[in-house]
């Protein structure tokens, strides 16, 4: 077993007996990197110096005596639209192609104190803007399970770090399923916290009122210690709950006797592989096998959970994308007429297919005439799809799904047709318009040896019990423990 | 919904964005297809529902105003395409 193999909890309890040091293991991840990513591609950047003089800092920590920090030592990746300090953050777009932010994100911060070795910038779609993170600006990066597939997205290039172990673990960002669904897709771990639990100050903004980062690993341990490190009220985000983080590691039990775990009917739909359902209904009854109770629920207006993401969210973006104006940083193009023409045509070459799409669909939806009909409307129908969720969360603890209707699909398959690609979103979109907390972990592998994932949905602020229910299934199965073979 | 290349023309600009012929043209297929998918949700009455803009209960968030850390001025220019004498560098704008 070589040391980028394994999880950040088992890395913890060599470092504190003294069995390896943080140097030892980032060399590990570092050749591990050099070794395959020519292969995945999975890295914008890869921080080689950063990570040894973060390592030998960290060493001498330990060797003081310091081990309570469970991430101390530990080498993560940073999806790329996370601000870092004099280190190049791109979101993959052009337009912010030599951005070096002069602060870190408020989660950089906390990984920082916490003693973490950062060793990259993974790949995303470009402003986190795609299922399969075909729409990054530079590369496409592949899946580690088979390299002709997708590694999902947005957050691809994290996911397939985590599954490459081209890092222990890392963090992504979800605004409609962009970290649980390429964890689905690459066999790894990925919670969405509830909207409000982790700060956004530093993340590049995408759609403000679903953004959340949260953590890609190996499995539900490692999940729940990140997550004690990222999560907590931030002054520097308004958006952030004023409202206490427990220790996530509390909530891992093996028991689930009387936990109630509800099915909804509109999740197992035609035109799913029957592999993904198969996999996912059989998890179910594992877990029913541990005690858990499983429950019946509707969630009805879920066929509209895509149309309303796509008015909602790309308004959001045409918002937040208004700043790349070529003025105060990010491209500029060269020799401009006049102040106007800067800033079309800036924008024109800064921005990639999709990030243009989205613009111009979200200042459709918000121009005169139009914004009743396509905002508002949206709007309206995201507090009926809350509202889905607050009744079936009367009956139940938890609510388990797909994560996604088919396994990783293959490069170029959805690539010329948006509305398709939208589309695989379907099952992780609703959780970000009613703000809940959801996880996904591997549940199973497709015939062709693809991973498949089982998403677990909480009430907000109860990342507890997912956390929980996840932890009792990966305890009873061995699905995690599976590595891609590159 | 059939969006017409005039409204591809309109929204560019207000989105700010040069767009090739060859852009206006998929945008209008694409727009076309998006928009006609998304009027699913006129399915739903939704007379008196409230919008949701934000699913928290978190409104008007104060703190006292008390100066912290701040950027300063070279590392607040360091990414700028152009600058002079501490100032963002931009095309003349009055004639």
């Amino acid at each position: 077993m070589e040391l980028y193999q394994l999880t950040i909890h088992e890395l913890h309890d060599m470092l504190k007996k003294g069995e390896t040091t943080s140097e030892a293991i980032t060399e590990s991840v570092l050749s591990r990197i050099k070794a395959v990513d020519g292969k995945v591609k999975a890295y914008i950047t890869v921080t080689e110096e950063v990570a040894r003089a973060q390592a030998r800092e960290a060493d001498k920590r330990i060797k003081a005596g310091d081990t309570s920090s469970p991430l101390l030592g530990i080498p993560i990746a940073v999806k790329d639209n996370m601000c870092t300090d004099g280190i190049k953050t791109t979101c993959a777009s052009k337009i912010l192609g030599n951005f070096v932010p002069p602060y870190d994100a408020t989660v950089v911060r906390n990984l920082k104190q916490a003693g973490y070795v950062l060793c990259g910038k993974p790949n995303m779609d470009e402003f986190a803007m795609g299922s399969s993170t075909e729409n990054s600006g530079f590369f496409i990066t592949r899946n580690p399970w088979d390299l002709e597939r997708i590694p999902g997205g947005s957050s691809g290039g994290s996911a397939a770090a985590v599954a490459a172990g081209e890092c222990i673990g890392s963090l992504g960002s979800d605004t409609g399923g962009s970290i649980r669904q390429p964890a689905s897709c690459c066999g790894v771990v990925g919670l969405k916290p509830t909207y409000g639990r982790v700060s956004r100050f530093g993340l590049v903004a995408f759609a403000s009122s679903l953004d959340q980062i949260g953590p890609i690993t190996k499995d539900v341990i490692d999940a729940a210690l990140l997550m004690n490190v990222i999560s907590g009220h931030d002054e520097r985000d308004s958006t952030s709950a004023n409202i206490p983080s427990p220790d996530y590691t509390k909530a891992l039990k093996k028991d689930v006797k009387g936990m109630k775990v509800g099915l909804p009917k509109e999740y197992f739909i035609e035109g799913m592989d029957p592999a993904v359902e198969k996999a996912v209904r059989d998890a179910v009854k594992t877990l029913e096998g541990l005690g858990a109770k499983v429950v019946q629920v509707s969630l009805p207006h879920t066929d509209y959970a895509v149309a309303t993401y796509y008015i909602l969210a790309t308004s959001e973006a045409r918002s937040n994308l208004a700043r790349y104006d070529g003025v105060k940083y990010g491209y500029r193009t060269q020799s401009p007429k006049d102040l106007m023409d800067m800033y079309m045509k800036s924008r024109a070459e800064g921005f990639g297919p999709e990030v243009k799409r989205r613009i111009m669909l979200g200042t459709y939806a918000l121009s005169a005439g139009y914004y009743d009909a396509y905002y508002k409307k949206g709007q309206q129908v995201r507090t009926l799809i809350k509202r889905d969720f607050d009744e079936a969360f009367k009956a139940v603890d938890v609510i388990a799904t797909p994560t996604a209707p088919t396994a990783a699909f293959k490069i170029g398959e959805k690539s010329s047709d948006p509305l398709q690609m939208y589309l695989s979103d379907i099952f992780t979109i609703s959780v970000n318009l009613a703000g809940i907390p959801g996880i996904s972990i591997p549940c199973g592998f497709t015939s062709s040896n693809l991973p498949i994932g089982l998403q677990l949905l909480g009430k907000h602020f109860d990342e507890e019990a997912i956390l929980h229910a996840a932890f009792a299934y990966e305890q009873a199965t061995e699905w995690h423990k599976k590595r891609a073979k590159l | 919904m059939k969006i017409t290349k005039q409204e591809v023309e309109n929204v560019a600009k207000l989105a700010r964005l040069e767009l090739s012929e060859q852009e206006k043209e998929k945008l209008m297929d694409q727009l076309s297809n998006i928009l006609t998918y998304v009027e699913k949700m006129g399915e739903l009455d939704t007379k008196g529902v409230e919008p949701t803009s934000h699913v928290l209960d978190i409104n008007n968030v104060m703190r006292d105003d008390v100066p912290g850390e701040s950027l300063s001025q070279e590392r607040a220019l360091s990414n700028a395409p152009d600058k002079a004498a501490g100032h963002y560098k931009v095309p003349k704008i009055i004639e």
